[in-house]
């Protein structure tokens, strides 16, 4: 185990956590404005994705694809609001999961049907293809860079918003306690919507750069999805903080696991079984994460409603 | 306390008196029908219905009657299936030690993930079920012994000496058809009894059972064994029926169909679920014949189905008893 290959994969791993940040901001505000599970959100992060590569492939501009991605999932998100989670609003959890369920079989079938089953064509542009050197002697891909940097300063300014201005303290207070804000004078349904909007655009801009390093695919959605909600039960439902915590912890633990897990199984198993073992265990690490952290705390890492119980 | 010893009309009505005989009434006609008329393919394809409605009723258990909706339950069945083919791959095939080890194994693994996520509640539960379906998805698929992702094939179907025989497709059709029934008549014995009343009692509040003096968290972990294994019981029968078993028989599209097939039916109900799975897997048919993207019409009917259709398919009908 070099020294340089786990500076590589701790690398890896915060790149993972950024995109998954993306993602799971949106999920876990939406969750806690209006306490509503949207399965659908992994939809809006493939629509990013095929947004940019469709741009990219035609119009040869990577700025234009980047610029598109956001606004094309922000348009779905909305459309998606219209059509089904407003109805949701006060259901029980079943049902929204069942329906945005219903949501993603018909998106990514539509997909499928229109793009074919195959991965679209989204290559890095050759600006990008070059690697850093790391000091030690390894190199890091442009590419990953430019994602762990433009995912960490949007978190920084999704957390300046949330945490210096006015909007964003009504957006925590809303999902602390919405009931109360309502009562207090706030459109709570406005609120969800514009945060449901941010946090699509988010996720379709998570998409758009996640593209050229993981397939374009139908249901590239899904397992993005279900690592969000990781992340987001891991790190506490409705907390921002909560969501930054866990992705890195999912980030980590994914990438470190597939990595280093099955050598380590080796210094205490024969190598054989090590073998067998390491890889199944390191698919599985993040569920054991989560699953150990939800014993010990069943309300996530950041809680932020322990004083109502 | 005598007014506890007999549940209320409503419930009683709920477990189907009159509906769930004629249900069962006309699956044995449509088996037998299909048997002597339409052929081998629709005889399976009932076969497969009768499998997945068992694995539906045992998740109609746990979320219409306990409430804890579980969004992993296609993982039991996978354990089902896997515990049949990785024994037949070692040369293990009667059915006599490969059914009790593969019921075992799927009641073992749902009292210890039951035990973890009872812990939780509401969102929390269906993530962390969900969590544990895809821990045990992904380690099916680094099962390379097993086939890993590309699943394995079973060459011979559980052997029961003379007594039945898998082989035989008729045979197959009429056990799911004995299993399904007394499960069903197990589940609903089990749903009027003390214990589905206490389960109930917790779905509608939970603090006022815990109060009376109910370990609750008890209860709903035998619910789970039960489901669990019943579901596993499932998978036993798939994985004979497609004699193939693959990490896609736990994935969490099979387990929200599942869900699927228990909402489509009428939550509670039972009997409900019996006719949500069938209503699906006939649905899937019937349109994967006009189009390779059937989704693109079943994903906007579940749409339909969760924000119009309350009480489902079972729903329907008690409205349509009630009218006459």
């Amino acid at each position: 185990m070099e020294p340089t290959l786990l500076v590589v994969q701790f690398l890896n791993g915060i790149q993972l956590g950024t995109l998954l940040f993306l993602v799971a901001s949106g999920l876990t505000l939406v969750f806690g404005i209006l306490d509503v599970i949207n399965l659908a959100h992994g939809v809006v992060y493939m629509v990013g994705a095929y947004a940019a590569a469709s741009t990219f492939v035609r119009s040869g501009s990577l700025a234009l694809a980047i610029a598109i991605a956001p606004v094309a999932a922000l348009l779905v998100g909305l459309l998606l609001d219209r059509l089904v989670l407003r109805f949701l609003y006060d259901r029980n959890h079943l049902d929204q999961v069942l329906a945005t369920f219903g949501v993603i079989l018909f998106v990514d079938e539509a997909v499928r049907a229109i793009f074919g089953p195959a991965a679209l064509p989204y290559p890095l542009p050759p600006a990008f293809e070059w690697s850093l050197e790391l000091p030690g002697g390894a190199t890091y891909p442009a590419w990953r860079l430019v994602i762990i940097v433009s995912g960490l300063v949007l978190a920084a300014i999704l957390f300046g918003i949330l945490h210096r201005t006015r909007a964003g303290m009504v957006v925590r207070a809303a999902a602390t306690d919405p009931g109360m804000l309502a009562m207090l004078g706030v459109d709570i349904r406005r609120l969800f919507l514009v945060v449901l909007g941010a946090g699509s655009a988010l996720a379709g801009f998570a998409g758009a750069l996640a593209g050229p390093i993981v397939a374009v695919q139908p249901g590239m959605g899904d397992s993005v999805l279900i690592l969000s909600f990781v992340v987001i039960v891991t790190g506490g439902l409705g907390s921002v903080q909560g969501a930054l915590l866990g992705s890195f912890l999912v980030g980590l633990a994914d990438t470190l696991g597939r990595s280093f897990l099955t050598d380590l199984l080796r210094l205490l198993l024969p190598p054989a079984a090590a073998n067998e073992v390491g890889p199944a265990l390191a698919s599985m690490a993040i569920y054991l994460v989560m699953a150990i952290v939800l014993l010990i705390r069943p309300q996530g890492l950041v809680s932020l409603r322990r004083a109502a119980r | 306390m005598r007014a506890a010893t007999r549940a209320p009309v409503s419930v009683r009505k709920l477990e189907g008196g009159s509906v769930a005989p004629l249900v069962f009434v006309a699956l044995a006609l449509a088996v037998l029908g299909a048997d002597l008329w339409a052929g081998p393919y629709y005889v399976k394809l009932l076969t497969r219905a009768m499998i997945v409605a068992l694995a539906a009723l045992a998740l109609d258990l746990l979320v219409g009657l306990a409430g804890l909706v579980s969004l992993g339950h296609a993982a039991f069945v996978g354990i089902g299936a896997y515990a049949v083919g990785i024994l037949a791959e070692h040369g293990i095939t009667s059915g006599w030690i490969q059914w009790p080890v593969a019921l075992v194994a799927s009641a073992a693994a749902a009292a210890v993930i039951g035990a973890l996520s009872l812990r939780t509640r509401g969102v929390h539960f269906i993530m962390i079920t969900l969590a544990f379906a895809q821990m045990l998805y992904f380690a099916a698929n680094s099962l390379s012994r097993y086939g890993g992702d590309d699943g394995l094939t079973i060459w011979n179907r559980s052997d029961f000496g003379g007594i039945v025989s898998l082989a035989d497709r008729r045979t197959f059709a009429w056990l799911c058809f004995v299993l399904l029934l007394s499960v069903y008549v197990a589940l609903a014995r089990l749903s009027a009894s003390r214990f589905g009343r206490v389960l109930r009692g917790a779905k509608d509040n939970e603090r006022r059972m815990a109060a009376l003096g109910f370990a609750v968290t008890r209860f709903r972990l035998v619910a789970f064994v039960i489901s669990g294994t019943v579901a596993g019981l499932a998978g036993v029968l798939l994985a004979n029926l497609t004699e193939f078993v693959a990490p896609a028989y736990m994935s969490w599209h099979r387990s929200g169909e599942l869900l699927a097939m228990v909402v489509l039916g009428g939550m509670g109900s039972l009997y409900g679920a019996i006719l949500g799975a069938f209503a699906f897997v006939l649905l899937e048919e019937l349109l994967s014949r006009f189009t390779t993207h059937w989704a693109l019409l079943f994903g906007p009917f579940l749409v339909l189905v969760v924000l119009v259709g309350r009480g489902g398919i079972a729903g329907l009908l008690a409205r349509l008893g009630r009218i006459r």
